[in-house]
């Protein structure tokens, strides 16, 4: 039985961007597109999220808080990254300011191409990550339970 | 009040079903509310799906103090619910409840994080603005069947809301705060990207989430619980009648949920307090005058 | 008898003592602590040998020696007071003073009040009084004494007179013990007035401005309320022919005569409460050093004015008097329970949360009813060893921090673990439910419906509600934790803490034993006053609920700690939108600088500010007694 794969809640993180992904996730929220009904709630809280959806580049001010919103998410966690400037800064990459894509500073998982990204493929996203989630799910309680047995050795 | 095998039974029913029908209407509102903006929704069955995710999620936290605060916040919603279902004294069932609620806010307090605590301090300033209308009803059901024990005011002969319809309107307003329902739902929010995110449950996360969420659950079957108590009486089909009316009043909640906006605290502090001095004190009033 | 004279003379002769003992030193400080324990254990006693015996006992019919020394002091206590009225320049006094010491001495030299009848009067009510002026007045002086030294630490411009200070706590102990021993009218007047010098004393006792017109202030408040009842006395005196407090209620309660001598003591029962209109003097009050703060609300002063009304209560039901009392309470109840949620003075939170208690209780003794009488007794039990613990904890407090300002508690829990626990506790005992206040609100509620005051209904649901919000918003500034804040080395001293434990222990043992409280001593005093037999107030399952939630408070934690629930969880910080720097405490701002984040409490200035709401309340007040009072004295004219 799955155990996350139903219930996917994500976070979702603008950074240096035209907002033009950022508008198409909200867009893809909308009852239009109705991504609930696959569990999808917008935490807009790290605490609570399953999944980190950024859309936009990374640059000298927002890496901190990138990379502290993905510390603060409990695991398992999966990043997606929506849209070009996401990928590797886009348009925007050869700014002053600008690092680069997201895996700068954090692991990425999914990449969403588009510019901007249609909702369509932001939702076709989002469901790959809750497969990936279910994958790592295992992964982690493998670990804890590694983990566990460890420290009772010890 | 004596413990009866009866009373245990319903006991022993409330523990077990109270989550189950609590987490069934939290996915029936969500159902409902898609259908009222013309999509699909998600399955009946999301808030468990949700819950059973939080239970396997990594345990974080803030600090020591929060998780066993919101386990006490827990521990005595379902207290609460007992009290009430097994015909206890309906004051002290509201007592019990709001000890409950002081629970859950040095739950989100103690995190000092600044939406945690925005959520809290919102949270007893919706406790001030409910609490009167919450103890007006058990003064109500006390005037008219002379006892505040639930298991004397099921076995009266007429249903208490002929005498409390003004009373029973009050309360409906307040569930709207109790439920979390927009336009009074501002000390936690449905809703990302709002000005407190996630409010009083902000800092809370896995398990401990869980907890909350099936605290809800209990805390909402209580509720409709005081709604079915206006209309139950001594004969059967009252019961059935009951259950109506609690479907009908939660599905009202939802209407109301997706109706409106969400209010400043100041009209919410406003309007209650006239509701309640409108229909709950004139209600009394004018039972005291009939008696 | 012995014992009697003993708990009345014994702190008059420990004020002599520590007033003569000017230098500070190790053997004044045990000399305090040996009489406070002597007092503590004497009170003891004396309750349990009266318990024992069962029965109400009179005492002391010829006293005419003890009346002339008496007269002697009470026309001394003018003298000083004309003197300290001239010397400050507050002529006012001496119009308030000089009728009534005129009035009680010409009734004694002109023979009018040498009515025979018994002096002293023992019952479960006095013996209730008895303990909580015994034991929680002494834990406050023996806190004050470790108190007082930080104090002056603190305080240097203040001139040390500490010797006057202790002798003056313990002559107020006496008076509080004869007060509530006394059944001869004049000989409560005696007591009565001589708590009220003694609290304009100790409010004075810094001698800054502010203190000065603040002593004053109670003083006309308080010998306002003494007029009133030297008159009463005098009317009963040459109408009814009587000179006791029980003649007068039995007299009501049989005859239906005496309405105005009840509503004259009424009154000044409602001054020494501190019941608005009056409520200034006790606010005022909080300028004296935290120990006469703490004896003013808990133990004593405020405490004479409700035992009065409880004892006028069976005389009070059901007439304009008793509506009168019901109808200020109940407003006092309300209105500055509002007022407390736009505070953050630590102390004039506390002091509004005693002024509203106080407006409770003395609603519920205007009411009359036995249920409402037992209300008003638990409210007041428990109300005294509450408040004392919190004042006496937000004064230790005070002297670590600093500040008594709630907002600089914030995280006391991580910076003073101990003394947050016992605020902890003392702020759950004013307002939750397994606590004390909490299970006499609830009869409260009971006797207000039973007795159709619709009024006390309206005013008791909002009130309760605005009396949530203030505590509430208190414990989550204590409870919060702030990261990397360390613990204070802490100056509180062993004294100070063993006070605070104690009153700890007491509000527990009392929340765990209030079933028993009830029927050996609570419960006999009403079927005795009411004569009649009393169903249960709080029915036994409902009590044994209450403990089943006591004792889970306790035990979740515990149970929770030792399954070593959530133990290894991975620690995070708070969420501030991604931007905090290092721990939870600092943020980065719009300018990419560093920030502490600072998180306040709600007070609401715009909605319940003194600005707004002080003044109407008051005069309010001064309508409702004006008006009742013209009705009430009128109507038995």
């Amino acid at each position: 039985m799955s155990k996350l794969k139903r219930s996917p809640w994500i976070i979702h993180y603008d950074g240096s961007s035209c907002n033009g992904c950022d508008i198409e996730v909200l867009a893809s929220l909308t009852p239009l597109y109705d991504a609930e009904r696959f569990g999808v709630i917008n935490t807009g809280n790290p605490k609570h999220a399953d999944i980190f959806l950024v859309t936009g580049g990374i640059n000298a001010q927002n890496e901190s808080v990138v990379r502290q919103i993905y510390e603060q998410m409990p695991k398992p966690k999966v990043v997606v990254a929506v849209g070009i400037c996401a990928y590797n800064g886009g348009i925007f990459k050869d700014c002053y300011n600008i690092l680069g894509g997201v895996d700068k500073v954090i692991p990425v998982d999914i990449y969403v191409p588009g510019c901007a990204a249609r909702p369509q493929a932001i939702i076709d996203g989002i469901i790959q990550a809750t497969e990936l989630l279910e994958q790592k799910q295992m992964e982690y309680e493998r670990t804890e339970k590694h983990q566990k047995k460890g420290s009772d050795n010890t | 009040m004596t413990i009866t095998m009866t009373n245990v039974i319903v006991a022993l029913c409330y523990l077990i079903f109270a989550p189950l029908v609590g987490g069934l209407l939290a996915g029936l509102d969500r159902k409902v509310s898609a259908r009222m903006q013309g999509r699909r929704g998600p399955s009946i069955w999301q808030p468990f799906y949700d819950v059973r995710k939080l239970f396997n999620k990594q345990a974080i936290k803030i600090n020591d103090v929060q998780d066993f605060l919101v386990i006490c916040f827990l521990f005595f919603i379902i207290f609460t619910g007992l009290i009430f279902f097994v015909g206890g004294d309906l004051l002290l069932t509201f007592f019990a409840l709001t000890l409950a609620g002081i629970f859950l806010v040095m739950a989100a307090g103690s995190a000092n994080s600044p939406y945690s605590m925005m959520g809290a301090q919102r949270e007893i300033m919706q406790m001030m603005t409910y609490e009167p209308m919450v103890l007006i009803p058990a003064v109500g059901f006390y005037m008219v069947t002379g006892s505040f024990y639930v298991s004397d005011i099921i076995s009266s002969p007429i249903s208490c809301i002929a005498f409390l319809p003004g009373i029973f309107f009050g309360f409906l307003y307040i569930l709207t705060i109790k439920f979390r329902k927009s336009p009074f739902d501002l000390s936690t929010s449905h809703h990302a990207h709002q000005e407190m995110v996630k409010g009083i449950s902000t800092e809370m996360s896995g398990n401990i989430l869980g907890f909350y969420e099936i605290a809800h659950w209990y805390e909402n079957v209580f509720l409709l619980g005081v709604v079915g108590l206006f209309i139950v009486n001594s004969h059967w089909l009252s019961y059935v009648v009951a259950v109506v009316v609690c479907i009908l009043t939660y599905l009202f909640e939802t209407l109301i949920d997706n109706s409106f906006p969400r209010v400043k605290w100041q009209h919410m502090f406003g309007w209650t307090w006239a509701v309640t001095l409108i229909f709950g004190i004139s209600n009394l009033l004018i039972l005291f005058f009939i008696h | 008898m012995g014992m009697i004279a003993f708990l009345i003379l014994f702190p008059f002769l420990g004020a002599g003592i520590v007033a003569l003992m000017r230098k500070p030193g190790p053997v004044r400080k045990y000399t305090i602590f040996a009489f406070c324990a002597a007092i503590c254990v004497a009170v003891i006693y004396f309750s349990i040998k009266v318990l024992s015996g069962g029965e109400t006992l009179y005492y002391l019919e010829h006293t005419h020696t003890i009346d002339m020394i008496m007269l002697v002091v009470d026309a001394l206590l003018c003298l000083l007071l004309v003197y300290l009225a001239v010397r400050y320049r507050k002529y006012y006094i001496i119009l308030l003073i000089v009728p009534q010491a005129a009035l009680i001495i010409w009734l004694e030299l002109t023979g009018r009040a040498a009515i025979p009848g018994y002096h002293i009067m023992v019952d479960r009510l006095s013996i209730i009084m008895c303990l909580i002026i015994g034991i929680v007045g002494c834990l406050i002086c023996m806190y004050a004494v470790m108190y007082m030294k930080d104090y002056h630490n603190h305080h240097k411009e203040c001139k040390d007179r500490r010797a006057f200070f202790f002798a003056m706590l313990f002559v107020f102990l006496g008076a509080m013990f004869g007060l509530v021993l006394s059944s001869n009218l004049i000989w409560i007047y005696f007591f009565w007035e001589i708590t009220s010098i003694c609290s304009f004393l100790l409010i004075g006792y810094s001698k800054t401005k502010e203190a000065i017109h603040n002593c004053f202030r109670a003083l006309w408040m308080n010998l306002l309320g003494g007029l009133a009842f030297a008159v009463g006395i005098a009317y009963t005196v040459i109408v009814l022919e009587s000179v006791q407090l029980q003649d007068l209620v039995s007299l009501m309660t049989t005859s239906g005569i005496g309405l105005i001598p009840i509503t004259l003591l009424a009154f000044a029962a409602l001054t020494k409460s501190a019941q608005l209109p009056f409520s200034q003097w006790l606010l005022g009050a909080m300028v004296a050093p935290t120990p006469t703060s703490a004896l003013l609300h808990s133990a004593t002063m405020v405490k004479a004015g409700v035992y009065l009304l409880l004892r006028l209560a069976p005389a009070m039901a059901g007439t304009v008097t008793g509506s009168m009392v019901v109808l200020v309470g109940g407003f006092t109840f309300l209105a500055t329970s509002m007022l407390a949620i736009s505070q953050s003075d630590g102390k004039k939170v506390l002091a509004y949360s005693t002024i509203s208690n106080l407006g409770l209780i003395t609603a519920c003794a205007g009411v009359g009813l036995y249920e409402a009488v037992w209300a008003a007794i638990f409210l007041m039990i428990f109300h005294a060893v509450s408040k004392s613990m919190l004042f006496l904890s937000v004064g230790a407090v005070e002297n670590n921090l600093g500040s008594r300002n709630i907002e600089d508690m914030h995280g006391l829990i991580v910076r003073l673990p101990g003394l947050a626990f016992i605020m902890i506790i003392g702020i759950a005992g004013m307002f939750l439910a397994p606590f004390g206040m909490l299970i006499s609100k609830w009869a409260a509620l009971r006797a207000f419906v039973d007795s159709s005051s619709i009024f006390m209904v309206i005013f008791l649901v909002f009130g309760s509600a605005t009396t949530l919000f203030y505590w509430a918003k208190w414990l989550t500034s204590l409870i919060s934790v702030l990261h990397s804040s360390s613990r204070l080395p802490g100056t509180t001293k062993g004294s100070e803490w063993f006070s605070l434990v104690c009153h700890a222990v007491v509000m527990i043992a009392l929340c765990l034993s209030f079933p028993l409280v009830s029927s050996y001593l609570v419960e006999p005093y009403l079927s005795s006053t009411y004569h009649m037999e009393l169903p249960a107030i709080i029915s036994n399952g409902n009590a044994f609920i209450m403990m089943v939630m006591l004792v889970a408070i306790v035990i979740v934690p515990v149970a929770l700690r030792l399954l070593a629930f959530r133990k290894h969880s991975k620690q995070v910080s708070t969420y501030m939108g991604g931007a905090n720097i290092g721990d939870d405490r600092n943020f980065t701002d719009s300018f990419g600088g560093e920030k502490p984040m600072y998180l306040a409490n709600w007070y609401m200035e715009d909605y319940f500010g003194e600005k707004k709401l002080l003044r109407p309340s008051i005069l309010i007040a001064v309508v409702l007694l004006a008006v009742f009072m013209i009705i009430a004295i009128g109507g038995a004219l």
